[in-house]
């Protein structure tokens, strides 16, 4: 069939109401009667809960006061693990742990009476370090403090250390990362025991939210119901948190018997919810005299805050990724998720991967020069192939060809001419020039078997008005999931995209597509609206309502004659792995992914030796994500998360003081503005991918893992002094730069 | 004159509409429009004046309502993202932020086309800087304000530099 809506810029589906502030997310929904709900939290970082006092000079009748043992159900919120309660009881494990809610109809008042209440806590030793976490002085979590570790092997490492040329080790630390959607998280919450739990909130996976209400309630599926709001961004940060803030409304209006809403302001936002993991990465790489890597040797460690949320899939990915887009003999990666008695570090977009590919990427650099190779030729020598093995032993098939991607990528950035004129002029010069770039590659859909385990399932209904509506709980959240669907659907049906309606997430009316998360969306749900709706043409040509050439008229008609004549008409289709695709949980071999989008990343940076600070002048994005559905849509996701990779790289920086942000907002904590931001250059190099609706591989999670490490590298170029960590802040560099002068001095 | 309740009446235009509000005087603007007045298209994204998503036009001058206490607002003209397309007609820059993929999630679109029709009528034909350096204050996390530069661009080049 022509391909009449895949590759189109159609315009976004709600973009109007958008544009013209009609959308609404959850602040604009208003209940008759609504209350407001407050969270008082610990301010102590670990210890025991001796009592709650409620100051005076507040109606406290007045007020719906929760505690933990209001709870219905089970004190847990339902994830991985069973540790992280709703409400601390007993123990308080970080501070900001939620311990009290309050709720009033007067949100000023309500604010006087949160901070009335005080929570007496005897402290107990905290632990705030990887280091410290992991010398298990003062134990935490668990026997050990470690909520998860992994070891993937490939060869023998240890045999090979004394064939090698060239040794060389590093460490790389990355910081927390705050995900700054500009909506900040929020529900509203309708709950009493005739009718159950029903929330309407900021999300990303409106069935995690679902099961944790369940848990919660002790309730049965179809008396909790979920749904999206207009979502003002998550990137990662509506993952996992909405469960807690859900629970937290759920439990005020099923107490009081009112609607209530809860709306964190920035500072509560920030301070309260999750952030990228910090981490620390060691490697030890050995290589040969022409250049080839002959053993990796990889210890990546992340801080997964008190409790365990999601740590164990961010560490998962994080390490399947550590090696990155290279073929080595040898390779052991050992990492670990430890506890520290910070608020839960969570899902952020890259979710574990740009950690680890930072420290790579950085590291690869100082083992091109130990071998005499320039950055370039030494990736180049190493780059996989079709037919070669991951990490994980995974056989790439697809037509992957990086040296392509790096050809592209130096070209368009200018770089042979850039570096050679950066270092013939730099000297001498206050402001210095420098030009690096990374090469990586990130997995799409959840790691190993984790697509087999969801099951996924989505649902397309002919009405008999001739519309086609698509069923899914994926959210659209900005990424364009609405957009994408309508043109998946259109493109099957061969359909007007205006007869094609997509469903609010609810999860009375959706079936569970699984989370909006992974790189997931497009690639794996969208596969099956793409076979949903092959069903549903299959179904009206069978009938013999429809044959092949009919117009969106005739589509439309024999919709209606169906449901006329047989009922409503739909079509669900269910996840089915792609063959040949074989992952063992146990040994972490085999393919961790269905499919790999790939890319290299080139930035050109200067660096103020006065003002100390680091300015990126232009960014090229090459990559190579399969199929590009949505040009426009595409490139906007790259350029987001190369804003965001900027951010990470030089300006986000947490600030913690006894395991608490204590820069948490937008005055003090730095992200790129309109003025920050570099032309961001994006070029694709589309190799359609067989088990992608049209072609299509995930996108959403590349652009994160690649600026990082290109930036950093730059700033080597620029000033010839390594720099190990993020967010490389002015002061960062400045202890850099005369920490390199007070080595040179001593000569 | 503030009634037993400590509010006061205030008188202003909004969205060219006469609006008569008793409010308390140090309410922020951007409540009084999202709760008296159900604009609900202006967003609060950090209430310190840092992310520029509750950005409405004070008698022409691009202001961050969290900021404006309510007295500020008397006798004064405001305009809001609701009044800015013609019933169904889209303003230029708005119609270009959809075709160039200038909104994303949508929770700084409405401030971020307040801030750029106001630049346009400042600087009917900016430069990239006078773009870059206009919508400074306007924070998105999404789209790393590549498509934002360029649908301020399609707006001039639709209109020809008049909004």
């Amino acid at each position: 069939m022509e391909e009449q809506f895949i590759g189109r810029p159609v315009p976004r589906k709600e973009g109007r109401e958008k544009v013209t502030g009609q959308a609404r997310y959850v602040d604009d929904l208003r209940f008759p009667g609504t209350w407001f709900g407050a969270t008082v939290r610990s301010e102590c970082a670990r210890g025991r809960i001796r009592g709650v006092k409620f100051g005076e000079g507040i109606p406290w009748k007045e007020l719906t006061i929760v505690t933990a043992r209001d709870i219905p159900g089970e004190n847990h919120v339902a994830l991985m693990e069973h540790d992280q309660p709703f409400l601390a009881d007993a123990a308080v494990n970080h501070p900001e742990e939620p311990v009290v809610l309050l709720a009033h109809p007067d949100k000023y008042l309500l604010e006087e009476a949160r901070r009335a209440v005080h929570i007496e806590c005897e402290p107990l030793e905290p632990v705030f370090t990887i280091e410290d976490s992991l010398r298990g002085g003062e134990v935490i979590w668990g026997k050990d403090n470690v909520f998860k570790s992994f070891q993937v092997e490939k060869g023998n490492v240890d045999r090979v250390w004394s064939q090698a040329d060239f040794i060389v080790e590093g460490e790389y630390r990355t910081g927390a990362q705050e995900q700054l959607y500009i909506e900040t998280n929020g529900v509203i919450a309708v709950a009493n025991p005739d009718d159950g739990v029903t929330v309407w909130g900021s999300m990303q996976c409106p069935y995690y939210v679902h099961k944790a209400l369940m848990v919660l309630f002790a309730l049965p599926a179809n008396k909790v119901r979920v749904v999206q709001a207009e979502t003002g961004g998550g990137f990662g940060g509506k993952e996992e948190y909405p469960s807690m803030i859900a629970g937290h409304a759920a439990l005020l209006a099923w107490k009081s018997g009112k609607p209530v809403k809860i709306v964190y302001d920035r500072a509560e936002d920030m301070a309260a919810t999750t952030k990228r993991h910090p981490s620390r990465t060691r490697h030890r790489t050995a290589v040969t005299r022409d250049g080839k890597l002959l053993a990796m040797d990889i210890d990546f460690v992340i801080d997964g805050g008190a409790y365990t949320t999601l740590s164990p899939v961010v560490l998962s990915r994080g390490t399947i990724h550590a090696a990155g887009p290279y073929c080595c003999p040898n390779m052991r990666i050992r990492s670990r998720a430890v506890a520290t008695n910070a608020p839960p570090h969570g899902a952020f977009r890259g979710f574990g991967a740009p950690q680890s590919i930072f420290a790579l990427e950085r590291h690869l650099d100082h083992v091109a020069r130990a071998a005499g190779l320039s950055p370039e030729e030494f990736r180049r020598r190493n780059f996989l192939h079709a037919g070669e093995t991951t990490a994980t032993a995974q056989v790439i098939r697809e037509n992957v060809n990086l040296n392509q991607l790096m050809d592209r990528a130096l070209q368009a950035s200018d770089y042979a001419a850039k570096s050679e004129r950066y270092a013939r002029e730099n000297p001498g010069w206050r402001i210095k020039k420098g030009i690096g770039f990374a090469s990586f590659m990130h997995g799409a859909g959840f790691t190993g078997s984790g697509e087999e385990y969801l099951a996924s399932e989505v649902e397309l209904e002919g009405t008999s008005e001739g519309i086609v509506r698509v069923l899914t709980a994926n959210t659209e959240i900005g990424q364009g999931t609405n957009t994408v669907f309508t043109q998946i659907t259109a493109q099957a049906l061969g359909i007007e995209s205006d007869r094609i309606e997509i469903a609010r997430p609810d999860t009375r009316s959706v079936p569970n597509s699984g989370p909006t998360v992974a790189s997931r969306t497009c690639m794996i749900v969208g596969k099956l609206v793409e076979s949903s709706a092959l069903g549903l043409k299959q179904k009206l040509v069978q009938a013999g309502l429809l044959e092949e050439g009919y117009t969106s008229a005739e589509f439309a008609r024999s919709c209606r004659a169906y449901n006329e004549t047989y009922g409503p008409l739909k079509s669900r289709a269910q996840y089915q792995p792609p063959p040949g695709i074989h992952w063992d949980d146990a040994t972490y071999q085999g393919d961790a992914y269905g499919a790999y989008a790939w890319a290299v990343y080139v930035a050109d940076v200067a660096v103020d030796l006065v003002t100390y600070e680091v300015r990126v002048n232009d960014f090229v994005a090459v990559q190579e994500v399969g199929k590009v559905i949505h040009p426009v849509l595409a490139a906007g996701q790259i350029e987001g998360g190369v804003a965001q990779g900027i951010g990470y790289a030089l300006y986000e920086n947490v600030v913690w003081s006894n395991g608490r942000m204590v820069n948490g907002q937008m005055t003090n904590y730095i992200m790129p503005t309109a003025a920050d931001v570099p032309p961001i250059r994006v070029f694709f190099e589309e190799q359609p991918y067989a088990y992608g609706p049209s072609g299509a591989k995930g996108i959403g999670e590349l652009p994160m893992d690649g600026a990082a490490p290109a930036i950093v590298n730059a700033i080597e170029n620029a000033i010839g002094v390594s720099i190990c960590r993020i967010p490389v802040t002015p002061e960062v560099l400045m202890e850099a730069l005369e920490a390199s002068e007070e080595v040179a001095r001593r000569g | 004159m503030a009634d037993r309740s400590g509010k006061v009446e205030i008188a202003c235009v909004v969205n060219g509409e006469k609006k008569s509000l008793r409010v308390f005087p140090m309410a922020r603007l951007l409540d009084v429009l999202r709760e008296e007045l159900s604009l609900t298209g202006t967003k609060e994204g950090c209430g310190e004046g840092e992310c520029g998503a509750c950005s409405v036009w004070m008698d022409g001058q691009l202001v961050n309502s969290c900021l404006v206490p309510a007295l500020q607002a008397q006798g004064s003209e405001i305009t809001t993202i609701e009044g800015i397309a013609s019933g169904e007609r889209l303003h230029a820059v708005q119609q270009a932020f959809i075709s160039c993929g200038g909104a994303q999630c949508g929770i700084c679109t409405p401030g971020m086309v307040m801030a750029a029709i106001n630049l346009l009528e400042r600087t009917p034909h900016p430069s990239e800087d006078e773009i870059r350096t206009g919508l400074a204050g306007n924070l998105c996390r999404c789209t790393g304000y590549t498509k934002i530069f360029e649908a301020v661009v399609r707006a001039c080049q639709a209109t020809g530099g008049a909004v």
